[in-house]
């Protein structure tokens, strides 16, 4: 197939930036998006100019390093798939393809569409993880009962991969969906308790403080997130964060 | 709690909490409307106690104020921190395949609401100070003394098409900002799932019957009178 692309073009954080058309032609419906935007850049190349900086790293849709935002839908029309699981056979032969980074004040862009998520690694730092003594009298996990219900919506709420897509989709660039599953992660399991009151409180202060929006519920997040997070998520991390407040 | 209240998810809670409050206002609001429709004189007398029983004219009435002007300041607050929360916007936004336009117009629907809620003001609540507090008359009855004048000032008003034109755009916008509202304010307290399955139904009938009896009662009066 033979398609126009629009992409972001930005030399660096600092420039302005602008929407630039290209066309390529001969692109296999079975392409993934990234093996197109391979060829584009093999083209780009080939004609002495500079290729189009993008994000990715497993190509297997498990790392969360692609990050396009795709015909105004972060990682594309498709649903429960990250960019380099999307493949061409979702469009059609001359079609226009609209290629943005994902936008938000706390994901500036470094290059074309290469954005700073280093955001989602400062409200991890803040209190996203458990300290495990490793002394040597550390409990065996398997010790220690859960029940099958809270180990699955844990297991949920830990697949998702930081890619930033509910970011990117909200109207209000709100990682609300991100800090929810990474809160009820640990929430939902007994480990994660005696940190908890610390953690929802630090990881919703340092997303409040990197800029990101409030959550007004639209559920584009939800839609839009390749691993399917459920807004139970921040429905969790509300009543997490109340009762926190509570506490202390 | 320190903190809570400035922190995003605090702000959200409070916008719940103030939201729950004036969904509940507006059910007690219609059920006092719809009387004006079976019985006048039900509606003179809910009316008179409404508006002279003390503890709904000091306690309760000051509460309301605070509440619709909080859940409008805080709506703005909000509005203008998640604006500035992506200051490119995209070229290419295709919001309809993740989002319903409720969902993503808020702040629009608001301000139909909050046109609408000045023309009221001016209308009822204005005229209705005016005559128990400026001109001191508590009494609640027409300049003639035959009876109460509520239900009379009630019909009096819905007379004017434009007005009546305007009060039906209004409550179809606050239907639209219901639509999502309800639920949404349910999710931002922290409902579970299995509570907000149950609520979805009685959110839906809640968000498009109630707009559309305040609909009716403002039509019956225009066209029966």
């Amino acid at each position: 197939m033979n398609l126009t692309l629009k992409i972001w073009r930005q030399s660096n954080a600092q420039a302005t930036g602008k929407m630039v058309d290209y066309k390529v032609t001969e692109i296999s419906e079975h392409m993934s998006f990234l093996e197109m935007m391979d060829v584009l850049n093999e083209q780009l190349i080939n004609n002495g100019e500079e290729p189009v900086a993008f994000d990715h790293d497993c190509r297997e849709g498990i790392c969360g390093m692609c990050s396009m935002f795709i015909n105004g839908e972060a990682h594309g029309p498709d649903r429960g798939v990250t960019t380099c699981q999307l493949h061409m056979r979702m469009f059609k032969d001359g079609d226009t393809i609209t290629i943005e980074p994902f936008r938000a004040k706390a994901f500036p862009v470094i290059k074309d569409l290469v954005v700073d998520r280093g955001s989602f690694d400062r409200i991890q730092h803040a209190g996203g993880y458990i300290s495990v003594n490793t002394s040597g009298n550390t409990q065996d996990a398997n010790g220690i009962p859960i029940s099958k219900h809270a180990a699955d919506e844990a297991m949920d709420a830990a697949t998702c991969i930081g890619c930033g897509a509910c970011v990117a989709s909200c109207k209000n660039a709100s990682a609300m969906l991100f800090v929810g599953a990474k809160v009820s992660q640990y929430a939902l399991l007994p480990q994660g308790q005696v940190e908890a009151v610390d953690r929802v409180k630090n990881m919703v202060a340092q997303m409040d403080l990197e800029g990101f929006g409030n959550c007004t519920n639209t559920g584009a997040c939800e839609v839009e997130c390749p691993k399917g997070i459920s807004l139970e998520n921040i429905a969790r991390m509300n009543r997490e964060f109340l009762s926190a407040n509570v506490k202390s | 709690m320190s903190g809570f209240f400035k922190s995003s998810i605090g702000r959200k809670y409070a916008m719940a909490l103030s939201a729950f409050f004036l969904m509940f206002f507006l059910l007690q609001h219609f059920a006092i409307n719809i009387l004006s429709v079976f019985s006048p004189d039900a509606f003179n007398e809910a009316s008179h106690f409404m508006g002279t029983f003390w503890a709904v004219q000091y306690v309760l009435q000051p509460v309301l104020i605070f509440g619709v002007i909080y859940h409008f300041v805080m709506g703005f607050i909000l509005e203008a921190r998640n604006r500035s929360a992506r200051v490119k916007k995209y070229a290419k936004n295709n919001g309809a395949a993740n989002s319903t336009w409720m969902s993503r117009n808020m702040i629009y629907s608001g301000l139909a609401i909050l046109a609408f809620l000045v023309l009221h003001f001016i209308d009822f609540w204005i005229p209705e100070i005016n005559t128990k507090f400026i001109d001191g008359d508590m009494t609640g009855l027409l300049p003639n003394g035959e009876g109460f004048r509520y239900y009379e000032e009630l019909v009096h008003k819905f007379e004017n098409p434009l007005r009546v034109g305007a009060y039906v755009i209004a409550f179809i916008f606050l239907s639209l900002h219901l639509m999502h509202g309800f639920s949404s304010a349910f999710q931002s307290a922290g409902a579970t799932s299995m509570r907000k399955e149950k609520l979805q139904l009685f959110a839906k009938v809640y968000s498009i019957l109630l707009p559309l009896g305040f609909i009716f009662i403002a039509l019956f009066h225009h066209f029966n009178h």
